[in-house]
């Protein structure tokens, strides 16, 4: 189609059809554009190898096709009736969703405290707990090593968990939201006779729900995939995480490729369906509150 | 209903006292209006009345009872916020029941109060909505409905009609009013709109700087203004100014005429002298008249039965209300006059009025 037939054809379909085919010729535009394609196959591609290994047979892996010659589901047949599989399914579930639960309970009452309350020292604790951002997580695996070892939590769900039950990024992360909060709404409650948490829980919490699920889906999939920390504290396989536990697979004669991507394919199914589910209230929280966070 | 009384209350944030020795008795049932400008204490003395801030020194006492050290859930009031302070993520029902969570009614007895609330407040219809649904006006009545509920000694309103646009500000006044009438619950009601004041008010208290400058009811503080504050802040448009020497046989006029009037008390006057006149006092002199002011019409303000003229006299600028109907044109020559009952006698020095009560 000429340009000029493709204009008169976009003309018909009216005003705003020409005007986004004008916009998109921009030079600007198609900078824009052809940067966040490529950006986007760089972000995907990753996982389309991983997905497609999983798919190969062990002698088809090293070969960079992403279709393989003979797909095979033999490696999810593997790995489900693997009974390994489920126990560090399970474990990360339980890990990622009690941090989860934790942090946001914690945080948000923290982060409300250094909002909403005066108190003397208010300001080096906030800088106190901000500053901990500045130290890498490398630096804490000793102390922490040390703590797990000394109250007894080396091989516990308790010993994988403490380092994440609260965190100076979801601290920060509430107390902003809280900003956005009316100290109206805390003080008609204060007079209404509610007690500090349960103004805290019944009237602070749900204007922030958007930062909530944030704050969930950070906490859940930063869990969920954590790898270091787990593999320092835990050396009994029942206690493996998922990303612990894969790789096992590659300790023994040789790295079992295929069954890796297909444990890590199986393992970003729940983080797929987290930020799903958490992305449907980010939106809805953010259009019943009408606060902006 | 309970009367609320404050005993030389003052308040400080940090080095700075904001509150200077308040001292007010409210009576049973009263519907008291605090109005004054901007940083005057007026939220802040309401504030402290609720228990949402806690007094420097000085006693705070409702239905007789000392409260500074009570809880505001302990106090006995209601408090309605300038911005509704309605929860938007509870429907109105649940709103307005909010404040019964704590009362030891049971669950059907709670939702017979909700009823009867939103029915007095005709929002029974409205009772499953969610604040985002509500126009403006039914929200401020949700907010009112919440206060109500809990059947209250005192209702607090902190400038609650400021976020409405001018029908709705006057709908809702007309409702407060009504609402007052009706449940006859003492009302203390801070607002800077001194329209607002004047129509809803049993007495006003008029701020400025942390100090009340008079406390009376409308008309008193309208007609017997205590000094030049009160009287250019209460009326729309402001009392006319003019500043002038006391002489025995009268006043004259900074760079003006000399007026034939004395003040009733001149015993604390300085002898400089401000005299002040309502536009609605300065009329277009009739034939046999006496001519106070003469002086060339500026503006000409059209407000439908009457009109508002501004007059340059040369020494000074005065506002007049005219008939509407047919206004004097801009630039026309005017003679203007003012019956003398209606003309107010200011010390220049410290403010104060020179009429005798």
């Amino acid at each position: 189609m000429s340009r000029t037939k493709f204009k008169a054809s976009q003309a018909s379909l009216g005003r705003g059809s020409t005007y986004a085919y004008k916009n998109s010729l921009k030079p600007a535009s198609v900078i824009r554009w052809t940067l966040l394609f490529m950006g986007g196959i760089l972000m995907i591609m990753p996982i389309i190898y991983l997905l497609s290994t999983s798919f190969k047979w062990p002698h088809e892996i090293y070969n960079l096709q992403i279709i393989p010659d003979e797909p095979t589901l033999d490696n999810y047949v593997y790995v489900l009736e693997d009974g390994r599989f489920f126990t560090w399914f399970g474990n990360s579930a339980i890990v990622a969703i009690c941090t989860t639960i934790s942090s946001v309970i914690f945080d948000s009452l923290v982060g409300y405290t250094l909002c909403k309350f005066e108190f003397k020292g208010k300001t080096f604790v906030f800088i106190a707990i901000l500053s901990t951002l500045m130290i890498p997580t490398e630096m804490l695996i000793i102390p922490w090593y040390t703590m797990a070892v000394d109250f007894g939590w080396i091989n516990s769900y308790w010993g994988i968990m403490f380092p994440g039950m609260m965190t100076a990024f979801g601290t920060f992360l509430m107390k902003q939201f809280f900003e956005s909060v009316p100290d109206e709404f805390l003080e008609a409650a204060r007079i209404d006779g509610l007690n500090e948490f349960q103004i805290w829980w019944s009237v602070a919490m749900p204007l922030v729900t958007p930062a909530l699920s944030a704050l969930a889906i950070f906490v859940f999939l930063g869990n969920w995939t954590a790898f270091i920390w787990p593999l320092i504290v835990t050396n009994d396989p029942v206690l493996y995480t998922l990303p612990v536990g894969l790789t096992t697979f590659s300790v023994e004669q040789s790295v079992e490729w295929e069954l890796i991507m297909t444990g890590a394919a199986l393992a970003t199914i729940p983080t797929l369906v987290v930020f799903l589910v958490f992305q449907r209230y980010i939106i809805r929280g953010v259009v019943m509150t009408g606060l902006k966070g | 209903m309970a009367s609320v009384e404050l005993k030389n209350l003052t308040k400080s944030f940090g080095k700075t006292e904001v509150l200077h020795g308040i001292d007010l008795v409210v009576e049973n049932g009263e519907f008291i209006v605090f109005v004054g400008p901007s940083g005057c204490g007026k939220s802040t003395t309401l504030r402290l009345l609720a228990g949402l801030e806690e007094a420097t020194s000085g006693d705070i006492l409702i239905g007789g009872q000392v409260v500074n050290n009570l809880e505001p859930k302990e106090r006995n009031i209601a408090m309605v916020f300038q911005n509704y302070a309605i929860y938007p993520h509870m429907s109105v029902r649940k709103n307005i029941g909010f404040g019964l969570r704590t009362s030891k009614l049971s669950k059907a007895d709670r939702e017979k109060r909700i009823d009867e609330v939103a029915e007095i407040l005709s929002m029974t219809e409205l009772l499953e909505r969610r604040p985002v649904q509500l126009s403006g006006g039914q929200r401020q009545r949700v907010a009112i409905g919440r206060a109500m509920v809990r059947d209250p000694s005192v209702f607090l309103f902190d400038e609650p009609l400021s976020n409405l646009d001018a029908q709705l500000r006057t709908q809702m006044r007309l409702e407060i009013k009504k609402l007052h009438q009706d449940v006859g619950t003492t009302i203390i009601f801070v607002t800077h709109d001194q329209v607002e004041a004047m129509t809803l008010a049993d007495r006003i208290v008029i701020m400025k700087d942390g100090h009340i400058q008079q406390v009376g009811t409308p008309s008193e503080v309208y007609q017997h203004p205590k000094n030049i504050f009160v009287a250019q802040f209460i009326g729309a448009p402001s009392m006319n100014m003019l500043t002038g020497k006391l002489l025995k046989t009268g006043v004259q006029i900074d760079n003006g005429p000399m007026l034939k009037f004395l003040p009733t008390n001149k015993t604390q006057n300085s002898g400089n002298i401000t005299i002040g006149i309502r536009p609605n006092a300065l009329t277009l002199a009739a034939d046999g008249d006496e001519v106070l002011f003469e002086g060339k019409i500026t503006i000409v303000e059209p407000l439908g039965a009457e009109a508002l003229i501004y007059v340059d006299l040369g020494y000074a600028n005065v506002i007049a209300h005219v008939p509407g109907y047919t206004p004097p044109k801009t630039g026309e020559m005017v003679k203007l006059t003012a019956p003398q009952e209606e003309i107010h006698f200011f010390d220049t020095e410290t403010g104060l009025t020179l009429k005798q009560d």
